[in-house]
């Protein structure tokens, strides 16, 4: 699942942004290190072939439905982990950009969720050390399917941590993490098998391509510290994610916990989080005033288990319906008139 | 398949309308890159129960959509093939958030709602500025634009090229799908295990091509860049666009101009 525009703030998309930006700019300097001009239209190639096997569907066994590849972890196993996370982030640019999947300010996020966690974390960690020298058809296939089932849950719980920091959508965490988790259980496996089959055939009929893929790159040089930075980061953000729904979502589950326990015990640890993220976006707004006023609405927000309902200002009510309603009438104006301007010329 | 083919479609119909002439058409990729984000920023960073406030927003998109000549059906049908994402996210907003915001007569409106509907109109404001951008602009000279504002080159390049080969490669994947499905019998033959060989086979001849187009770039002189004969610099006129497009845009996230103007036409009725 990709990410949307609408269900981003932009704290999130910024973040993201800035720590895929960087991914990309590292990795575009690694892969002008490699000095191999034949990759350069061997990725752009390759990245046109991952489009095409999308389109291809196939039946899924004893569902009946029908699923497609992603090919993240089959890009990283011919390319290696930095030209294929080149070549994953610009499927995505043109998925985006032509086809409107996911959005321009949830690109960050996209790419963080399908390309990261599959090149430098599923193929490096599990697939590379699983998998051996790419002799044993038994390897390949385990190889492959665990990669891809972590590499996709990793991904999954990178759209729901970024889903409920955002919090545009309701949707509490717990709900959605039963809803993506199991789903994307499936989708990993069923990515690990065709990503084996894929592998296994290229093997047998042409060995001397993912040998010469596993020779050309420096593979044993991917920093350890660096992919444990990275862990420890993606530890701390889901623990945050964890303690910040506690307080925010007064409905779910810090009412049963209110419930059980007779008082609201999970607000201290969240406080942490959540007024960091409302100090950055304090920050980031265009005018204070309008993050004062956010505050003023989240801090009504944690009144509402109490019986007076916040006051609720029925003059800016009527105005702001009246204005919004006179605004949309222009805009519809608007593009009626350049239609018939349109229809005439 | 059929709606993937019909984003294909798409996705020449949008190189078609880029082709075009326009005022929108004609200024300088950078300027229309910055004004795209600078739009998608202000409108994420409503709060989450605004609607009266991003209409503007909506005016100023079917402005330059009116301008650029990009038909409304095209965006409109574009929107509606994408938006179950949003809206299935969406829908769980009003059954948990249930707290009265708005108070009309005896009609109470909960939050959920608001929020809702607030999340579909950022969903159709988001994705039609990048619809309007790509179509307006066309791909080539979004990624140049983004080349010349930082993008690393490899990078670029490679965007360029998946851009180019997309057509080539799709097509032959159709030819391959289409025939395998041509002998397939009461969906036989359509199982994970045919698409392991099948994908194999088009990547073997993927590798093939693109051996070839590496000979044939060498022959040419190629050494990891792309160059382009087409001049572009910044004319006195795109950036007075940008200084005032930028401008108009943080002046309406900034002045909820609905709420001013509702408040003046109340005033004037009472």
């Amino acid at each position: 699942m990709h990410m949307a525009d609408a269900l981003l703030s932009p704290a999130v998309g910024g973040t993201f942004w800035a720590a895929t930006a960087g991914t990309i700019a590292w990795c575009a300097k690694k892969v002008q290190q490699d000095l191999d001009d034949r990759k350069i239209p061997l990725m752009g190639v390759l990245g046109a072939f991952i489009f095409t096997a999308q389109m291809i569907n196939f039946t899924i066994p004893a569902t009946g439905s029908s699923g497609h590849i992603g090919g993240g972890l089959l890009l990283a196993i011919l390319l290696g982990p930095y030209a294929a996370f080149l070549t994953i982030a610009s499927v995505l640019v043109v998925q985006a950009l032509f086809f409107a999947d996911g959005g321009l300010l949830a690109l960050g996020c996209n790419i963080f969720n399908l390309g990261v966690f599959s090149c430098f974390i599923a193929y490096p960690l599990l697939y590379k050390p699983l998998a051996g020298n790419g002799t044993s058809r038994t390897r390949i296939v385990i190889a492959s399917i665990v990669a891809a089932i972590v590499g996709l849950q990793l991904g999954a719980l990178g759209v729901v941590g970024e889903t409920v920091l955002s919090g545009i959508a309701e949707l509490p965490l717990q709900a959605f993490l039963w809803a993506m988790l199991p789903i994307h259980l499936a989708i990993g496996l069923v990515e690990g098998l065709v990503t084996a089959a894929v592998v296994t055939f290229v093997w047998q009929a042409r060995p001397e391509i993912l040998e010469s893929a596993a020779t050309t790159r420096p593979l044993g040089s991917l920093p350890i510290a660096r992919v444990l930075a990275g862990l420890a980061v993606a530890a701390v953000l889901t623990g945050g994610v964890f303690s910040w729904f506690a307080s925010s979502f007064p409905d779910g589950l810090e009412w049963s916990i209110a419930q059980a326990t007779g008082k609201d015990e999970l607000d201290e640890p969240a406080e942490g989080i959540y007024g960091l993220l409302a100090g950055f976006q304090e920050k980031t707004a265009f005018l204070p005033d309008y993050a004062f006023r956010t505050g003023e609405q989240a801090a009504a927000a944690e009144q509402a288990a109490e019986p007076a309902w916040p006051a609720v200002d029925s003059g800016t009510t009527v105005a702001g319906l009246v204005g919004g309603g006179l605004t949309l009438l222009v805009t519809i104006g608007l593009g009626l008139v350049f239609r018939k301007r349109r229809r005439t010329a | 398949m059929a709606a993937v083919d019909s984003a294909f479609l798409d996705l020449h119909r949008l190189d078609h309308l880029a082709g075009r002439d326009s005022v929108v058409h004609r200024l300088d990729p950078r300027v229309k890159v910055l004004i795209t984000l600078t739009f998608l920023i202000c409108v994420v960073s409503f709060d989450k129960y605004a609607i009266a406030g991003m209409l503007p927003f909506a005016f100023f998109l079917t402005l330059v959509l009116g301008l650029g000549g990009i038909p409304a059906g095209f965006v409109l049908k574009k929107l509606i093939l994408v938006a179950p994402l949003a809206l299935l996210v969406g829908l769980f907003n009003p059954v948990y958030d249930q707290q009265p915001l708005m108070q009309l007569g005896t009609l109470t409106i909960a939050g959920g709602w608001l929020s809702l509907l607030s999340l579909l109109l950022r969903f159709c404001l988001t994705v039609g500025a990048v619809l309007a951008l790509i179509a307006t602009t066309g791909f080539n000279a979004v990624c140049m634009a983004l080349e010349q504002l930082g993008m690393p080159r490899v990078f670029a390049v490679q965007l360029l090229l998946l851009h180019r080969y997309l057509f080539v490669l799709v097509e032959e994947g159709r030819r391959m799908d289409r025939a395998r499905r041509l002998r397939s019998f009461q969906g036989r033959g359509l199982e994970m295990r045919t698409l392991g060989p099948l994908l194999g086979s088009l990547l073997l001849r993927t590798l093939d091509r693109a051996q070839r187009i590496h000979l044939a770039m060498r022959c040419r002189g190629f050494d990891g860049t792309i160059r382009t004969c087409r001049p572009s610099r910044l004319t006195g006129r795109d950036l007075l666009v940008l200084a005032l497009c930028g401008g108009a845009l943080l002046v309406l996230r900034a002045v909820d101009g609905p709420l001013l103007l509702g408040r003046l036409v109340t005033g004037l009725i009472a």
